[in-house]
């Protein structure tokens, strides 16, 4: 379908950085907790050397090198020439793999992560909220994950839209969306939807639905009006084609375009789940209507669906081992994702959390122990398969030539529990070094001192002991976050 | 080999047939060939361990089989004393969102000393299993909510009644420090919640009340202990609330302090010293701040998990990565835990991590072994691989701090119980799917 609106891109970016800030003292942080002098920049080339790399989709190379040119990996293999002026970073002891990739975040949006007050929110997107200076884009990119799924929560039936970013920590909001990344949308199954009628306030209107029955109801209902909705278009498309003077567009329906793409296999379908019952409906639904669901989020119970997904062909994006913290996770299995791969489905795992998020690796190496997983299954898990399963694994997901060079740099096996990221790579730029982010450490107590004094100065009237006045202890008044919970609101 | 292969296997099946705790009752075990990491010295590298009783008879390289006892064969396997989650609530929380049927965790009112953990913790609860096959035998599960919450239970993870389970019905007095930090959203949760900001002289003055009711608390015990020793008889009556907390002012039972912002744990150290109370700091998350004077005042830290975030934007980012070991570099005993129902089982990931970033590693394994059971006061049965104790150990194939590590075998109080369990059950079934 060719329609004027599908031209037109949204552009998230520009409107959120027009953002202001919210204190000069956060600008002061934030700018410090900057890397360094980016090691080096695109246009550049690097080497990394002497590492053990750790391709996934070709195989372990000891005593290997990197040849990095314009952000991409030009070379893989053990004989790589180092060009005149390149940077070479030495990996002699260490671990190189792709950058990991999370398929499930809600890490860089602006306050909430639910539109929760309609059953549909497709017409809103995360890409119009992203914060660019969110921390955990850091400590997760200190993780060595480069590559987020941003995801809308799952208060909703059907949610809003997605935005995949790499961790470029430093850049706008626009440099941070990982460019070509086909679009998608989050949809929510279960508890999670009918939640909202769990504990009604006084005087709140109960929100439709509050069954799985509804739940279903409301995402056929919607895909109803998305289909005539698309008819009113391919019947003006053809009148303008044939007289386009005379031919009057049908309204522009921002919470029907998305699932038209839907229809038009042109937007991927995220869908939160629990249940192997629900998620099994879902793919009835999605089949019913001619389209393909391309990930089941969480899908705890997904190896009692699992030969269901494979015929379909969904991937499914899980937890390691978390169980039992509400009912629909009671089920939960660790040897969740070593079944559904056993059956052949795509399999990722995700964190749904900006902690879990920081060690991916760890959640991956769980299934070697859970199912029986090979190092490199396992890997595949937290780099190619959630690429796959975004539509990205041609640009990352792995390490082979032609690939944007997304790297980590590890001190130990990345399946260890004693692994420690020491750089972290996007488009051949460092955005992680561990050893600078140390040396820097001090650097960053002494301005935020000086803050702190300067902040006193201006305000001596302030009760209580010397240096721990509410306002002044590393905590800029109206901004401080609260640390988010690694209970994952959304979950 | 293939045949002894065979033998495990079957031995393996027998295992998951057996309901825990059903087999071998009193029966002697000799665990053999194995390297034996006791944590009461270096390792033993082809040694014997013998359980007979429920105890560790006998370890050491030299040590014979007696005669009946069932050998297990661990040549090219690991022996460690079993892990201990030092705070959790495994038993009180089976399903922990939207089933508050299942849920036995925090009492109404802010002063339960005279609740235990111990009275309400599921001996059936299908978390049992799923914990123990993580190689975890013991742990000590609290209750949560008010000031004091009531005493945490150090129970044994088998057992089909909570006779068999019950380590010590009162290892700990847990109270909630009442907080200070700025954007805390109030008191009980040891960092609270985010509610609105409020003036510091409110949150200073809430704050001293608190303290001062935790004071009359303390002080009517100590008169209710004097009562009952030295006053008549007849005119005695008994309080419930106030005996739980004698064995606590005479300081034989410890309190669990949960608090994490560094000045309410200064101002915990001060008050336990000068209420003489056995402190232990629980949770502790800016611990790491004032780890001098937890090492002056010889207060243990349990730590909350350590894979959690910084406490700000501006701490570093591998903060609570670090701590652990820069509270033990300075002399400070600590432990780990999760605190949870959910995340027992990492137990040994969340030490292991430490090590990535510090701890050694020999502290990383005391920490989940012996220095909780220092601090519960239970070193005598628990914590090593020594004659006496209470034989609670784990053998493995390899660290038990690392992701892939299996627990072949598991003993609690000297018997061979099974890591089977309904996560286990669930695969077997499903991927048996035709």
């Amino acid at each position: 379908m060719k329609t004027k609106f599908a031209m037109e891109t949204r552009n998230h970016g520009e409107r959120v950085m027009r953002k202001t800030f919210h204190s000069l003292v956060t600008i002061a942080l934030i700018a410090s907790m900057l890397p360094g002098p980016i090691a080096a920049q695109s246009g550049n080339v690097t080497v990394i050397q002497n590492g053990t790399i750790l391709t996934v989709t070709k195989g372990t190379m000891h005593k290997g090198s990197i040849l990095i040119r314009d952000g991409k990996i030009a070379e893989v293999g053990t004989n790589v020439k180092v060009p005149a002026g390149a940077t070479v970073i030495d990996a002699a002891g260490m671990y190189v793999t792709p950058g990991l990739i999370d398929c499930h975040s809600h890490i860089a949006i602006e306050g909430s992560v639910n539109e929760g007050s309609v059953a549909v929110s497709s017409m809103v997107a995360v890409g119009d909220v992203l914060e660019p200076d969110d921390i955990n884009i850091y400590r997760e990119l200190a993780g060595g994950t480069t590559t987020s799924n941003v995801l809308h929560g799952s208060a909703n039936p059907i949610g809003g839209l997605n935005a995949v970013i790499k961790h470029r920590w430093g850049k706008d909001a626009k440099g941070m969306l990982f460019e070509g990344a086909p679009p998608g949308i989050k949809f929510a199954l279960g508890e999670n939807p009918k939640r909202s009628n769990f504990t009604p306030q006084p005087g709140q209107v109960r929100r439709y639905p509050n069954t799985r029955m509804g739940v279903m109801d409301v995402i056929r209902q919607a895909f109803i009006d998305a289909r005539e909705y698309k008819k009113s278009w391919d019947a003006y498309n053809k009148r303008a084609a044939a007289d386009a003077k005379n031919a009057i567009p049908p309204r522009r329906d921002l919470k029907l375009e998305p699932l038209v793409e839907i229809l038009e296999g042109k937007r991927y379908v995220h869908s939160h789940g629990y249940r192997g019952d629900e998620l099994r409906q879902l793919l009835l639904l999605a089949e019913e209507f001619g389209f393909r669901v391309r990930t089941l989020q969480h899908v705890l119970e997904g190896y009692k669906i699992a030969k269901e997904m494979a015929k379909h062909g969904v991937g499914g994006s899980t937890f390691s081992d978390w169980w039992s913290y509400k009912n629909e996770a009671y089920d939960a299995i660790p040897y969740n994702a070593a079944i559904m791969a056993k059956y052949g489905v795509v399999v990722s795992i995700n964190s749904d959390s900006a902690e879990e998020a920081r060690h991916l690796n760890q959640e991956a190496a769980k299934s070697m122990k859970y199912g029986g997983m090979s190092e490199t299954e396992a890997l595949k898990m937290v780099t190619i398969n959630p690429a796959i399963q975004l539509g990205i694994d041609k640009r990352v997901g792995s390490i082979e030539t032609g690939k944007d060079a997304d790297l980590v740099i590890w001190n130990k096996h990345p399946l260890s529990i004693y692994a420690v990221a020491q750089t972290s790579i996007i488009d051949g730029t460092v955005y992680f070094d561990r050893k600078k982010d140390i040396a820097h450490r001090a650097e960053l107590e002494k301005e935020k001192k000086a803050l702190m004094d300067k902040e006193k100065a201006a305000a001596p009237q302030r009760q209580g002991p010397p240096g721990k006045a509410p306002g002044a202890e590393g905590a800029p008044a109206g901004r401080r976050r609260p640390p988010i919970s690694t209970d994952g609101g959304a979950r | 080999m293939k045949s002894a292969n065979r033998i495990l296997a079957m031995l393996f099946l027998v295992l998951l047939l057996a309901p825990a705790s059903l087999l071998a009752q009193g029966k002697t075990y000799a665990i053999t060939g194995a390297k034996i990491y006791t944590l009461a010295g270096p390792p033993i590298a082809n040694g014997t361990v013998v359980i007979k009783d429920g105890k560790i008879a006998a370890v050491g390289a030299k040590v014979s089989v007696p005669s009946g006892a069932q050998v297990i064969n661990a040549r090219g396997l690991e022996v460690y004393p079993g892990l201990f989650n030092a705070v959790s609530q495994v038993g009180l929380v089976e399903v922990g969102q939207g089933e508050p049927g299942t849920v036995d965790l925090n009492e109404l009112g802010d002063f339960n000393p005279q609740i235990a953990a111990a009275t309400a913790v599921h001996p059936a609860s299908e978390h049992i299993p799923v914990v123990r096959a993580a190689g975890i035998t013991h742990t000590v599960s609290v209750p949560g909510g008010g000031v004091i919450s009531g005493q945490g239970s150090l129970i044994h993870l088998s057992g089909w009644v909570i006779d068999e389970m019950l380590g010590k019905k009162s290892a700990a007095l847990v109270l909630n420090w009442p907080t200070l930090a700025p954007g805390g959203g109030g008191f009980g949760g040891g960092g609270g919640g985010f509610a609105a900001r409020r003036p510091f002289s409110e949150l200073k003055q809430q704050y001293e009340q608190r303290v001062t009711e935790i004071e009359n608390w303390l002080e009517r015990a100590r008169h209710y202990a004097q009562a009952a020793e030295k006053g008549s008889k007849e005119n005695f009556t008994r309080d419930e609330k106030l005996e739980a907390l004698v064995p606590v002012v005479k300081g034989e039972v410890p309190v669990l302090v949960i608090a994490n912002d560094d000045r309410d744990i200064k101002n915990a150290v001060e008050f336990c010293e000068k209420q003489k109370l056995r402190m232990i700091l629980g949770r502790g998350r800016e611990a790491w701040k004032v780890k001098d004077l937890l090492k002056q005042k010889n207060i243990p830290v349990i730590l909350g998990r350590t894979h959690a975030l910084p406490a700000g934007e501006d701490e570093p980012y591998d903060k609570p990565y670090s701590a652990p070991g820069e509270l033990a570099a300075a002399g400070v005993k600590i432990a780990f835990a999760t605190f949870d129902i959910e995340f027992v089982r990492r137990l040994p990931s969340e030490a292991g991590q430490a090590v990535g970033y510090g701890l050694s590693h020999e502290d990383a394994l005391k920490a989940v072994t012996i220095n909780p059971a220092q601090m519960f006061g239970v070193d005598k049965e628990l914590g090593t691989i020594e004659q006496g104790k209470i034989a609670n150990l784990i053998v493995t194939n390899g660290d038990p701090l690392e992701l892939q590590t299996d627990v072949r075998y598991l003993f609690i109080k000297g018997q061979l119980t099974s890591t089977d369990n309904k996560h286990r059950q669930l695969y077997e079934k499903y991927r048996a799917r035709p």
